[in-house]
C-alpha cells in the first residue's frame, strides 16, 4: 500500500565491467581480436605473399592442392597459398565490414531520424528518396558508382555504404516516428527543450539497440556485397585478396576442392558471429532498464 | 431475455446451496533464480450460483493472477499454480489437461477483460467472432449459430444488432465493444463469468450502462460473477460478497454491507478511507480576487482531415470550440468531461503542443505571435504533469537527471547547483536523496508521479497543468499524491489546471469546475455551484453516474442512460452549434438553452 521503494540493489558497475562479465561477449571480443591481429600482422604471420603463384602449388592435372604441411590450408586454383590469402583478405574484409557498415549506419540514422522527427515535407522528401533507392537495384547502382570512381578499397567501402544505408534509414524512421509520439518527448517539449536536445539526448539513445542490431547484422551483408562487386570486376581489384573474392574466384572448384569455399566462408561467418555476440551484449549493457537483471 | 435461443450447454443447474466454483488453498508462484516466489498465497473462496463475488485490491495484490489461474491461463511455465484446488461443480480444474480445459473455457467459465479493443480480433467482424465462439463449443448449424449470435447482441442492448454483426471492432465505441465482449461471454450461458476490471477503461456514464447491463443479465441468467476491480464504488454497487486482497493474500472476506459498515482489518479501513467520495471535502476560502495566471478566450483547436486528390481539408475534428476561462493565482481549476471531450487538447494547446486559434494568455503574454525565446520564457511559468508517469519519464535517464532537466534546458546554475536543486525537489515531494541515481523503472507508480511533480516544480512555475495525473494510480497512492499537490499549493501559491474524468476526485480538490462536452464548456462555476446545484443535464448525468462507495446508497430511479457521445467530426465549413453560457447567479455559468 505504501509507495515502497523498489528492491534496493547495490550501485551498478560500469558498462564496460558488466560487458566483461558476459562470457559470450568475451568470446566475441576474442574472435574479433584474432581477426584484427591476423589482418594487422599478416605480413609477418603469412608464410607466403598472397599473390605468389607456386609452381608446385597445383597437381599435375592443374587442380588445387588440399591442405598439407607446406600449404596448411591448401592452395587455390592459381596455386596460391590459401592461408596467406585469407590473412591478407582479413584486411580488406575488416575495412569493408567496419568502415562501410558504420558509414551506412550513420547515413541511415541521420536520414531516418530527421525524416521521422520532422515528418512534413522534409520527411516526405527524405523517405521518398529512400524508397527510390530501395527500388533501384542496389547492384546496378554499385556498378555505376564503381564505374565512375576508380575502384580502390576505400571507394568500394564508400560505394557499399551509399547502397546499404537505405534499410537502416527505413527502420530508424519507423522507430523515430513512434518515439516522437511518446509522452516523455511531449514532456520534454513542454519544458522548453530545443530540437537538438530532444533529438540527440532523448530520441537517439532509444535507437541505440536498433542501430547495434543493424550494425552487427550488416557486417556479413557488406562483406558479401563486396565479394559480389569483386566478382563483377568492380570491387577490390585482383590480385588483392578479400574473403568474398576468394570464395567467388574458387567457386568453380567447389566440388573438387571444397575447402577453397568453405574456409573463407567460415571466416566471414565467424566475424559476423563475433560482432553479433558483442552487439547483443552491448545492447543489454547499455540499457538501464536491464540493470540488475544480469 | 432474448438469449433463450441459445440452448443450454454444459450448464448443469446446480442446487443453490452448492458453490458453483470453489478455490481451496490456491498458491500461484513465479519461477525466479532464487526458486519459487509465491504471488498468490493460500487463497480460498467460493462463489454460489447467481452471486457476485468482488475481489478488490490495489495493483500487485494478485487479483488478476487469481482469475487467470481459474481460467488456466497463467503464463506457463514462468508462473503456475503450485498448490491448491480449483473446483468447478464436481470438476477439478487444476488436474485437468489443457485439451479438456479448453472445452470448459468459454463454455462453462467465461471471462471479460479490461480493454475490449485488445480482446477482439481487429480483422474479423463482430458477427464472425461471435459465431466462431458459439461453434467452438456447440454442435450447431451455421444458421443456428447466427441466430444465437444475434440474440446475444440483442440481449446486451446494443443498438442495431443486425448491423453490428457485419461491423469490425474499430467501428464501435469502447462501451459498445465491451458489450460485444459480454455478449460473447454470455452467449454460451457459462456458470461463472470472470470480469477483470470490466469498466476501468470506460467513461463513467458508459461504465454505468455496462454495470447495469451486467446486473440485469445476471438476474436473468443466474450466472455467478467474479468481479475483479480496484474501484470500491463498483464493489459497493455490484457485489454480494467481497474479498479484499493485499500482496497475494486475502485480508478480509465479508458480505458487502458489513465490509463497508464495519471493516474488520486495518488495511480495509485504510483502503476505504482513501477512496475519494463526493461531497466530502473540507471547505476553504475561495481565492476569488487573485489575478489570473492564465486566461483563455475563444480558444479553438481543430484537426483537419485531408482527403481527395489535392489533399484538401474535407472534414475537421472540432476538438475545442470557443472555450474561455480564467485560472487565478493559487486556485485549482478543474476541467471535467469524458474521453474525447477536448479537455486534454486544451492542456496541449496551453503548452504549445498543438496549434490553436483564439487567445491564450499565460503570465501576461499572449501565446500566438511569440518568438522562440519568448515562448521558452513563457514555458517556465507553466508546467505539465502527465497521466502515465512511466511514459512521461525517459526510461534511460536517472531521477536526478530528469528533475534537473528543465534547469539544464533553461541553462540555470552549474551542474552541482542543479544536482542540489534536484535533491531538494526530491525531498520536497517525499522521496529520499539516495534515489537520485535510480532509473524510473526502479520506482513504484506513485513515486514516479512524484518525480514528474518534482520536475514540474523545478522552474518554479505559476501554473501546473495536471492532465489526469492521478487517474493511473491506486486509491491510497492517489490520496497521497493529491495531498502533496494540496500542500505544494498552499506553500508555493501554485495554481492548478486539474483535468480529470473522475468526478469524486474533482469534487475533492477543485475550487472551480468547468464541465466540457464535445469541445465546449456547458457548465462552469465554483465547486459548490456545480456539484450541489448542477444545471446542465450532462453535468447531472456525469455526477449521477459515479459509483458510490456505499452499498446502502440507493440510486434514484432515473432514465436509463444509453447511446454514445456523438462524434466531434464535421465536414469542412460547418461545425457544432455554439453554446452560449449564461450567468445564473454568483458566477455560475450554464449553457443557455438549459437555463430555466
Amino acid at each position: 500500500m505504501a509507495d515502497t521503494t523498489a528492491d534496493l540493489n547495490p550501485r551498478p558497475k560500469s558498462a564496460l565491467r558488466r560487458l566483461m562479465q558476459r562470457k559470450l561477449a568475451l568470446f566475441g571480443l576474442a574472435l574479433i581480436a584474432v581477426v584484427v591481429a591476423g589482418a594487422v600482422f599478416a605480413p609477418w604471420i603469412a608464410p607466403f605473399a598472397p599473390q605468389e603463384q607456386h609452381f608446385d602449388g597445383l597437381t599435375l592435372e592443374g587442380a588445387p592442392l588440399p591442405p598439407d604441411a607446406r600449404f596448411i590450408l591448401g592452395t587455390d586454383l592459381l596455386g596460391r597459398d590459401l592461408f596467406s590469402r585469407i590473412l591478407y583478405g582479413a584486411q580488406t574484409s575488416l575495412v569493408i565490414g567496419v568502415v562501410a557498415n558504420s558509414l551506412a549506419l550513420t547515413i541511415g540514422t541521420l536520414v531516418g531520424l530527421t525524416a521521422g522527427f520532422f515528418r512534413g515535407w522534409i520527411g516526405a522528401v527524405l523517405m521518398r528518396f529512400t524508397d527510390l533507392m530501395m527500388a533501384f537495384p542496389a547492384l546496378l547502382l554499385a556498378i555505376c558508382l564503381a564505374a565512375i570512381f576508380k575502384p580502390s578499397l576505400w571507394i568500394v567501402a564508400l560505394v557499399i555504404a551509399l547502397v546499404n544505408w537505405v534499410q537502416a534509414a527505413r527502420v530508424i524512421y519507423t522507430e523515430t516516428t513512434s518515439l516522437v509520439e511518446r509522452d516523455f518527448i511531449a514532456a520534454e517539449r513542454t519544458l522548453g527543450a530545443g530540437t537538438g536536445r530532444i533529438l540527440f539526448h532523448h530520441i537517439l539513445p532509444h535507437l541505440v539497440p536498433t542501430i547495434i542490431v543493424w550494425g552487427t547484422l550488416g557486417i556479413s551483408t557488406t562483406v558479401l556485397l563486396e565479394a559480389t562487386l569483386s566478382f563483377l570486376g568492380v570491387g577490390v581489384q585482383p590480385p588483392t585478396p578479400s574473403w568474398g573474392n576468394i570464395i567467388f574466384e574458387n567457386q568453380t572448384y567447389f566440388q573438387a576442392a571444397p575447402w577453397l569455399v568453405f574456409l573463407p566462408g567460415a571466416a566471414i561467418i565467424l566475424l559476423a558471429l563475433a560482432f553479433n555476440l558483442v552487439g547483443d551484449a552491448l545492447r543489454d549493457v547499455l540499457d538501464p532498464t536491464q540493470r540488475g537483471r544480469d | 431475455m432474448t438469449v433463450a435461443a441459445a440452448p443450454l450447454s454444459g450448464a448443469v443447474a446446480a442446487p443453490d446451496a452448492l458453490p458453483v466454483l470453489s478455490v481451496e488453498g490456491l498458491t500461484v508462484s513465479v519461477r525466479t533464480e532464487h526458486g519459487l516466489r509465491p504471488l498468490v498465497r493460500d487463497l480460498s473462496f467460493h462463489v454460489n450460483r447467481g452471486e457476485t463475488l468482488a475481489i478488490a485490491g490495489e495493483s500487485g495484490s494478485g487479483k488478476s493472477l487469481t482469475s487467470l489461474a481459474i481460467m488456466g491461463l497463467l503464463p506457463f511455465p514462468a508462473v503456475r499454480a503450485t498448490a491448491g484446488r480449483i473446483r468447478l461443480g464436481a470438476t477439478d480444474l487444476t488436474a485437468l489437461p489443457e485439451a479438456q480445459m479448453r472445452r470448459i473455457r468459454g463454455d462453462r467459465i467465461a471471462m471479460i477483460f479490461q480493454e475490449p479493443m485488445s480482446s477482439l480480433n481487429p480483422v474479423l467482424t463482430i458477427g464472425t467472432q461471435l459465431i466462431e465462439a458459439i461453434c467452438a463449443h456447440q454442435d450447431v448449424s451455421p444458421s443456428a449459430a447466427q441466430t444465437a449470435a444475434l440474440a446475444a447482441l440483442t440481449s446486451v442492448r446494443l443498438s442495431h444488432p443486425k448491423r453490428r454483426m457485419a461491423q469490425y471492432p474499430h467501428e464501435l465505441s469502447g462501451g459498445m465493444r465491451q458489450r460485444v465482449m459480454i455478449a460473447m461471454a454470455l452467449a454460451l450461458r457459462p456458470e461463472v463469468l470472470i470480469a477483470d476490471e470490466p469498466t476501468t477503461a470506460l467513461d463513467v456514464t458508459v461504465q454505468r450502462e455496462v454495470l447495469d447491463l451486467l446486473r440485469d443479465l445476471q438476474r436473468d441468467l443466474g450466472t455467478a460473477i467474479i468481479l475483479i476491480t480496484h474501484d470500491m464504488g463498483v464493489v459497493a454497487e455490484m457485489a454480494d460478497r467481497v474479498i479484499v486482497m493485499k500482496s497475494g493474500a486475502m485480508v478480509e472476506q465479508a458480505p458487502v454491507g458489513s465490509l463497508f459498515k464495519a471493516p474488520a482489518k486495518a488495511y480495509t479501513r485504510d483502503l476505504l478511507a482513501a477512496v475519494p467520495r463526493m461531497g466530502q471535502r473540507i471547505e476553504r476560502p475561495e481565492p476569488t480576487t487573485a489575478p489570473p495566471v492564465a486566461r483563455l478566450q475563444d480558444v479553438i483547436v481543430r484537426f483537419p482531415l485531408k482527403g481527395g486528390l489535392f489533399g484538401r481539408t474535407v472534414q475537421q475534428v472540432h476538438a475545442v470550440e470557443k472555450v474561455s476561462f480564467d485560472i487565478r493565482r493559487g486556485e485549482t481549476f478543474a476541467l471535467v468531461g469524458e474521453s474525447g471531450c477536448g479537455k486534454s487538447t486544451i492542456a496541449k494547446a496551453m503548452v504549445g503542443l498543438v496549434p490553436h486559434q483564439g487567445s491564450i494568455t499565460l503570465a501576461g503574454q499572449t501565446l500566438s505571435g511569440l518568438n522562440r525565446d519568448q515562448m521558452k520564457a513563457v514555458r517556465r511559468r507553466v508546467q505539465m504533469v502527465f497521466q502515465d508517469p512511466m511514459a512521461a519519464l525517459n526510461p534511460r535517464k536517472t531521477a536526478g537527471d530528469l528533475i534537473a532537466e528543465p534547469l539544464l534546458i533553461h541553462d540555470i546554475g552549474t551542474p552541482d547547483d542543479r544536482r542540489n536543486a534536484a535533491a531538494d525537489l526530491m525531498r520536497r515531494v517525499g522521496l529520499s536523496n539516495d534515489q537520485l541515481d535510480r532509473y524510473p523503472h526502479e520506482f513504484s507508480g506513485g513515486q514516479r508521479q512524484r518525480i514528474c511533480i518534482a520536475r514540474a516544480l523545478a522552474l518554479k512555475p505559476d501554473l501546473i497543468i495536471a492532465d489526469e495525473s492521478v487517474s493511473a494510480l491506486d486509491v491510497s497512492v492517489q490520496a497521497r499524491v493529491l495531498n502533496l499537490l494540496r500542500e505544494l499549493q498552499q506553500e508555493l501559491g501554485l495554481a492548478y489546471l486539474f483535468i480529470s474524468h473522475d468526478m469524486a476526485v474533482v469534487d475533492n480538490i477543485s475550487d472551480r469546475v468547468a464541465v466540457m462536452y464535445l469541445g465546449q464548456i456547458v457548465e462552469m462555476g465554483s465547486r459548490a455551484q456545480v456539484f450541489s446545484n448542477p444545471q446542465h443535464p450532462y453535468t447531472q448525468r456525469l455526477i449521477e453516474a459515479v459509483p458510490v462507495p456505499d452499498p446502502a446508497h440507493i440510486r434514484p430511479p432515473g432514465v436509463r442512460l444509453s447511446g454514445d457521445i456523438p462524434s466531434p467530426l464535421y465536414p469542412a465549413g460547418s461545425g457544432p452549434a455554439p453554446v452560449v453560457l449564461q450567468d445564473i447567479g454568483g458566477g455560475h455559468l450554464v449553457a443557455q438553452s438549459w437555463t430555466r
